[in-house]
């Protein structure tokens, strides 16, 4: 039976899920476009700029749909999740102004700099205003995910009259797993901005693009790609036990344990059973799951049956967890090997570079396992011991529900369809097409005193 | 108003409202003219030159424009928790309209320069319609607000005239921005746009300011009681000016060396900031006319200290990087390209 607590979370879980994947590629790819663009003001090399003026519009038109997507979310609070508002909306709505008061405004204005004032501004402002986007939309997802956090592991406040009420709005913020969702979230953006990156540039090169720039970029984004994904197994291993300490019943649904038991094992394949509370098929490595979140071979893992009618569904976490690690793994192994490849041979061969096309989305997988393993892992409680999200649902009949998420979702469905077929003839055009040296000269003679104008660029085009 | 505010011994959800209202009005105005500009895209085939134009004076923008929205929301959201759900739970279906349009909106502009050349008219005509689906729901809704949520038929009448007449008026100030920032046969084009869209408005105006008071019992004693009445009656008087003096200018624009093209501009922020002060005036102190006052929606103290702060620094930085963004853009807008 669809009522409009299933409606409204299935609408929710759509637009978050929608949302999610064009931030996961802004937040980190306009500090790669900072990157290139510093590059090329220190080191006049047009190749940098090339590169830069390619991605530029590629982020442009992904922040378009984040932009869209976000202000669609940010009314949903309103529309079908009211007592949350009324409930925690002292914590959630200062959090959100202040990511609306510093980062929105700061990203948005500084962006049409960005997109189009690089004939009107001296180079030094554009670059500026690159970096100002970029601390923009990591500043977004600094207040994102303290709110979030804070609904995972509620700190600094008080309840009264059933209302809660900020009691210290630094315990509010830099609660207990916030440092490691922050993180782990920021280098998930990281890699898959990467991968991104490293994807659209191959199949560029695969398709005949004989220019530096796609070369440049693919192997700025192999390169960050093999630091980030240590480093992200290394956060996400401390994420994991920040999760131990302060929601066992995710880690225990996320690591299929039913009872309560000693030295459990790590599985690699299993298929969690509701019904019989136990796990079908199993397949582990003993004591290693213990190892892992205890750091003792023996160490205990509370069982979900210690939390029977209070944990998360253990399937959607069991396997997305897998899913999220295994791409990551995956991640890993194909950066590495890319960058062995790039020092030992100085190219890539067509193979590796159609492995890395199939991989163009690999972080949006990895990202949305991921956060299904989060927010699914919360449940029932939308805040963790205050307030069950079926407590907060809307009032609103189920039909009118029922006809906004089929809205939604058409219009979901046409945005994809459009944004990945965009890409891709964004692409294919630049295979073509020199991105730098096709661009307009000045139009007015006053605004020569810009240091890369056209002409600037024929001259020290040979050091490409 | 003194005495309520003694009485609840509570300053702080006043300042909000103040906040609120002037995010509202920044929305209005701001994303107005853009989605002014977005309702007046001739779709004739001849006319693909004038839209990449029309749509270059909005793009570097637009972005920023829309974010006001967020502001406005979002401070009802912490200001004013309860009057939120309220507003929102009744406005359900037509917010959810609204938002189609500000996504077909929003990704259009973005489409339209990036897609092959064939689907360039189709992005076009997305954002032509994502517009007036914008302005439409906006001014239904508005009149839903003004009427308290009332769902009979005069009501619902109401909000039609009250869609038309927010349609109209974006389209005024959509049209003077075209008149400022456009030159030549685009520009010649705006004025005739802002012409009728100006007497659209008036239209429009009138047709509310005559309604209201007599549905509203609340609103007809505060207009038409002494001495207020004499401060209620500059608003519609100056008002009216604004039209008149507009429509006179316009009928001679465009002046050689572009002179005065910016004062069509001016004069309907003018007359926008005075209708917007009207609706203020005709329900502060309640948010939720005929159901909840500011002191009954506020949120905590603590938590509306902690935002104030936060507002107090960062406003006026939004406002000087806005103010740089105007300045680097200033001039007409077919110098823009979009690469």
């Amino acid at each position: 039976m669809l009522d409009t607590l299933i409606l409204s979370r299935i609408q929710f879980a759509a637009n978050i899920s929608f949302h999610i994947l064009f931030p996961t590629i802004t937040i980190a790819l306009c500090w790669i476009l900072f990157f290139f663009k510093l590059r090329f003001d220190l080191t006049d090399n047009p190749v940098w700029m090339r590169a830069y003026r390619f991605w530029v519009k590629i982020f442009a038109l992904t922040f378009a749909l984040g932009v869209v997507s976000g202000i669609t979310m940010s009314f949903q609070f309103g529309t079908n999740w009211p007592g949350y508002m009324e409930t925690v909306g002292n914590i959630a709505g200062p959090l959100l102004g202040y990511e609306v008061l510093t980062a929105f405004f700061l990203e948005a204005t500084f962006l049409g700099i960005m997109l189009f004032g690089i004939k009107r501004v001296p180079s030094k402002i554009h670059t500026f205003s690159a970096l100002m986007v970029a601390i923009g939309t990591t500043l977004s997802a600094f207040w994102i995910l303290a709110l979030n956090s804070w609904m995972q592991t509620p700190a600094g406040y008080e309840i009264r009259d059933g209302v809660v009420h900020a009691t210290s709005w630094l315990e509010v913020i830099f609660n207990p797993s916030f440092p490691y969702r922050l993180a782990h979230m920021l280098l998930a953006s990281g890699l898959t901005a990467a991968f991104f990156v490293c994807g659209l540039s191959a199949y560029r090169i695969l398709k005949g693009d004989e220019k530096q720039a796609p070369r440049l970029a693919l192997k700025t984004g192999l390169i960050l790609a093999a630091i980030l994904a240590p480093l992200q197994a290394f956060v996400g291993d401390l994420h994991g036990l920040n999760t131990f300490e302060h929601q066992p019943q995710k880690v225990a649904a996320m690591e299929g344990v039913w009872e309560t038991e000693r030295g459990a094992p790590l599985l690699l394949f299993a298929v969690p059973n509701e019904e019989t509370r136990s796990n079908d098929f199993a397949v582990g490595i003993p004591n290693l799951a213990s190892l892992i979140l205890t750091h003792e071979p023996d160490g205990e893992i509370r069982g979900l049956n210690e939390f029977e009618g209070d944990h998360p569904p253990v399937k959607p976490l069991f396997f997305g967890f897998r899913i999220m690690v295994g791409m990551g793994l995956l991640m890993l192994a194909t950066a590495w090997t890319g960058c062995y490849l790039l020092r030992r041979k100085q190219q890539l061969p067509p193979v590796f570079l159609k492995l890395l096309v199939a991989m163009t989305f690999s972080g949006w997988v990895a990202t949305l396992a991921g956060w299904y393993v989060t927010e699914v892992g919360r449940q029932p409680w939308l805040v963790t011991g205050i307030l069950k999200t079926a407590d907060a649902v809307t009032p609103v009949a189920p039909a009118n529900v029922g006809l906004s998420l089929a809205l939604y979702l058409i219009v979901y469905v046409i945005l994809m369809w459009a944004y990945i077929h965009t890409l891709k003839r964004m692409a294919l055009k630049s295979v073509t097409v020199e991105e730098f040296e096709t661009a307009e000269p000045v139009a007015d003679g006053s605004l020569t005193n810009l240091p890369h104008s056209h002409a600037h660029t024929e001259t020290c085009g040979g050091t490409a | 108003m003194n005495e309520m505010v003694n009485h609840s011994g509570d300053w702080l959800p006043v300042v909000f409202i103040g906040l609120m209202g002037v995010a509202v009005l920044a929305y209005a105005i701001l994303d107005g003219y853009d989605l002014g500009v977005g309702i007046l895209l001739p779709m004739g085939e001849d006319d693909e030159l004038q839209r990449d134009t029309m749509i270059a004076s909005i793009g570097p923008f637009w972005d920023a424009n829309e974010t006001w929205l967020v502001l406005a929301i979002g401070l009802l959201l912490i200001a004013f928790p309860a009057a939120h759900s309220l507003i929102l739970m009744h406005l359900y279906i037509p917010v959810a309209i609204m938002l189609i349009g500000l996504i077909m909106r929003g990704v259009a502009f973005d489409f339209r320069a990036k897609a092959a050349v064939d689907h360039k008219l189709a992005w076009d005509r997305t954002f032509k319609v994502g517009s007036l689906l914008t302005t439409l729901t906006q001014g239904y809704m508005l009149g839903q607000y003004v009427m308290g949520f009332d769902q009979s038929l005069p009501s619902l009448l109401f909000c039609a005239v009250s869609a038309l007449g927010v349609t109209a008026a974006y389209s005024y100030i959509g049209a003077a921005w075209l008149v400022l920032k456009t030159e030549e046969k685009l520009q010649t084009r705006a004025v005739r746009w802002t012409q009728r869209a100006g007497r659209a408005s008036l239209v429009g105006v009138i047709a509310v300011c005559a309604i209201n008071p007599l549905v509203n019992p609340g609103v007809f004693d505060r207009w038409f009681t002494f001495p207020l009445v004499m401060f209620v009656l500059l608003i519609p008087a100056l008002c009216f000016l604004g039209f008149v003096f507009n429509d006179i200018l316009l009928a001679r624009l465009p002046k050689a060396d572009d002179r005065h093209s910016a004062v069509p501009f001016a004069i309907v922020v003018g007359i926008f900031t005075l209708c917007f002060s009207g609706i203020g005036f005709s329900f502060f102190p309640e948010i939720v006319p005929g159901q909840m006052n500011i002191w009954e929606a506020a949120s905590a103290r603590e938590s509306l200290q902690f935002i104030l702060v936060g507002a107090v620094i960062v406003i006026p930085v939004i406002l000087l990087y806005t103010a740089f963004s105007y300045r680097v853009f200033r001039g007409k807008a077919t110098d823009l390209h979009y690469h």
